[in-house]
């Protein structure tokens, strides 16, 4: 019995174990399997034509990679400040940098609103000189920036930070300032994290809803991305609603695996350091 | 020529040296972890900043606390080798060696040009493609060497590099470094928690000892006069202190060493002053020594320890009225039975205990 009781729970562990995976897979393959099987290719190829489908398809496009290079132009300084230096402050930036991450695209689109909108807190400065955002195509791109950038600076931030001191030490000692060091030594060596956060945001991006319909509005062609196409098209045609979603699932997914088809610097690979530093 | 005095407070631990060694000279520095060896490394590197002091390479100031001059680590002409080499893993082998060239804006042609030369002359010239997880040990060894001084540094930094090779590579290597290091036009500075490596590759030997330099100078100085119990220690050497409290015939004079005495070579002063015994000198016996040593020390052994660099060769403390150390081979080892506890009567002759102030 003392022998049995063990195996009779391992055995028990592994099936909830199983049971839990296999619901959990369930519930994110489904509604994957019931979108993709309820539209014919044909049908799709057909759709995509369509002025409104390739008005939306081409601002989403144009809108969420604008958005993504700007995270990461913005993004990386500060990610790099995060991951190396400490000073006072940096917990309170720290949470601002997470904060969208856990806020409701909805009140974020608002806080948009209230900040850069006409009447707002920087918006009357931004009209001065000339700058709308409300409603516009920049304004999309800036309720995109505000929702991704967490995604990318979080694991930018790690990915910085883990990279070995003793690389950095022996950059300087070879001539390189703080610059040739960042871009041949912490860039090339942090660029899996990297990679995995110019993915997330830019994913994030293109699904971006709740802060764009607030913010920027739904207006065709200008405003309308595919997510919003898609909720308008919910209203009234829900055929042309699943034809969108199911592009817009596989834009996500070429982006993620194309990301992941990227070569990460010949073949170095993490584990393959940690050996050789032994 | 190097001129560095540093000072630097890391916690409790307070570092503070006088380092200088000549053009084509290697500086050993030779301590136990903790001792602030690698310390010293990074400060003259730039890649800490001493809380006071000075450092000069030749007519070059590279830090001076009360001018205010520092130089930051790229504007310095050091090569550094960490103990781990810390090869850049995403860059080849060529590539590692190229990296510093490349910061110093030397133009593609030249630099691959250095690079092939440079990797030819260690040998490496076959692995330039290959990145260095994909090298052993020994070549890893190398390739930093090579990226170190494809710049031809005026001050070569070398932070334990035999450290991560394992013993049967460390000798040949270390045969190999020292043939390097004497070719070099450089300062070396060595970096060394191993006695026997700091006699082999070292012109000068400083010992550090808690972040002070317990002794510095010439190999043979510190083999012939070490200054302290450390010292001797690290060079495998016996030493007290004594005061001669009269004299014999033929130059032997009795020393007072704690509440014992010993024959000795006489220093002719009545000062305290050093006694050294060689371990090699030493004998041991169960009985009494049917010699003509004159010194006949007797306690119970606390240890047995091979002495590495020789295989055969063991070293045996004893616990003795004051302790001392015997290098005997492993066959008197077997052939006197000799283990931890036993009682056994040490003996040395009066010319083989040099005295000195």
């Amino acid at each position: 019995m003392a022998r049995g009781a063990p195996g009779v729970r391992a055995v028990a562990l592994r099936l909830a174990t199983g049971l839990a995976a296999g619901v959990m897979l369930a519930l994110l393959a489904l509604p994957l399997a019931a979108l993709l099987l309820r539209v014919p290719p044909g049908r799709l190829l057909a759709r995509i034509g369509e002025p409104v489908v390739l008005a939306a398809l081409r601002l989403s496009l144009i809108t969420s990679l604008a958005a993504t290079a700007l995270v990461v132009v913005l993004g990386l300084p500060l990610a790099w400040l995060l991951a190396t230096h400490t000073f006072r402050g940096k917990r309170a930036l720290e949470l601002l940098v997470d904060l969208p991450m856990v806020l409701p695209p909805t009140v974020a689109g608002l806080a948009l609103l209230l900040a850069f909108g006409r009447a707002g807190l920087a918006g009357r400065a931004l009209s001065a000189c000339g700058v709308t955002l409300p409603f516009t195509t920049a304004g999309v791109i800036v309720a995109q920036v505000f929702m991704s950038a967490p995604f990318f600076i979080v694991p930018a931030r790690a990915g910085l930070a883990s990279v070995e001191r003793r690389y950095v030490d022996a950059a300087a000692t070879l001539r390189a300032d703080p610059i040739r060091t960042f871009f041949h030594v912490l860039l090339p060596l942090a660029r899996p994290s990297l990679l995995a956060g110019i993915a997330m945001s830019g994913a994030r991006a293109l699904g971006e809803f709740g802060a764009t319909i607030t913010f920027a509005g739904n207006l065709p062609g200008t405003t309308q991305t595919m997510p919003l196409a898609v909720y308008l098209a919910l209203q009234t045609d829900l055929q042309a609603a699943v034809t969108l979603s199911v592009m817009l699932v596989i834009l996500s997914m070429a982006l993620l695996l194309g990301l992941r088809a990227v070569p990460t610097h010949a073949l170095w690979r993490p584990s393959d350091a940690a050996r050789a530093s032994r | 020529m190097l001129r560095a005095h540093l000072d630097r407070r890391l916690g409790d631990f307070h570092l503070s040296a006088r380092l200088e060694a000549g053009r084509a000279e290697t500086l050993v520095l030779v301590g136990e972890s903790g001792s602030g060896k690698s310390t010293v490394l990074r400060l003259l590197a730039g890649l800490l900043r001493p809380d006071a002091g000075r450092i000069a390479l030749d007519d070059t100031v590279w830090f001076d606390a009360a001018a205010g001059v520092e130089l930051p680590p790229w504007r310095r002409a050091v090569g550094w080798v960490p103990q781990d080499y810390a090869l850049f893993p995403h860059l080849t082998v060529g590539e590692n060696v190229a990296f510093g060239l490349r910061s110093a804006g030397a133009p593609a042609q030249a630099t691959w040009l250095a690079v092939r030369r440079t990797l030819e002359r260690f040998g490496i010239a076959d692995l330039a493609a290959r990145r260095p997880w994909e090298l052993s040990g020994g070549q890893q060894q190398r390739a930093a060497l090579a990226r170190a001084l494809a710049l031809e540094p005026p001050l070569l930094l070398l932070d334990e590099p035999l450290a991560a090779l394992d013993v049967t590579t460390r000798r040949s290597v270390r045969a190999e470094l020292r043939r390097l290091l004497e070719s070099l036009p450089c300062v070396t500075v060595f970096v060394t928690h191993s006695p026997a490596e700091a006699l082999v590759l070292g012109d000068r030997i400083a010992v550090l000892e808690g972040g002070r330099v317990a002794q510095d100078g010439p190999r043979e100085e510190l083999l012939r006069h070490p200054r302290s119990g450390y010292v001797a220690e690290l060079m495998g050497l016996n030493l007290f202190r004594g005061r001669v409290v009269s004299r014999a015939p033929g130059g032997v004079a009795r020393v007072a060493v704690g509440g014992a005495t010993l024959m000795a070579m006489d220093p002719g002063t009545e000062d305290e002053g050093f006694l050294l015994v060689d371990p090699r000198e030493v004998t041991l016996h169960l009985g009494s020594p049917a010699g003509s040593a004159q010194n006949l020390l007797r306690g119970a052994i606390a240890e047995i320890v091979p002495e590495p660099p020789q295989g055969d060769r063991l070293r045996v403390v004893l616990a003795s009225e004051p302790p001392i150390v015997a290098e005997v081979t492993a066959q008197a080892v077997a052939a006197l039975a000799l283990r931890p506890g036993l009682e056994v009567t040490a003996a040395f002759k009066a010319t083989g205990v040099r005295s000195y102030r």
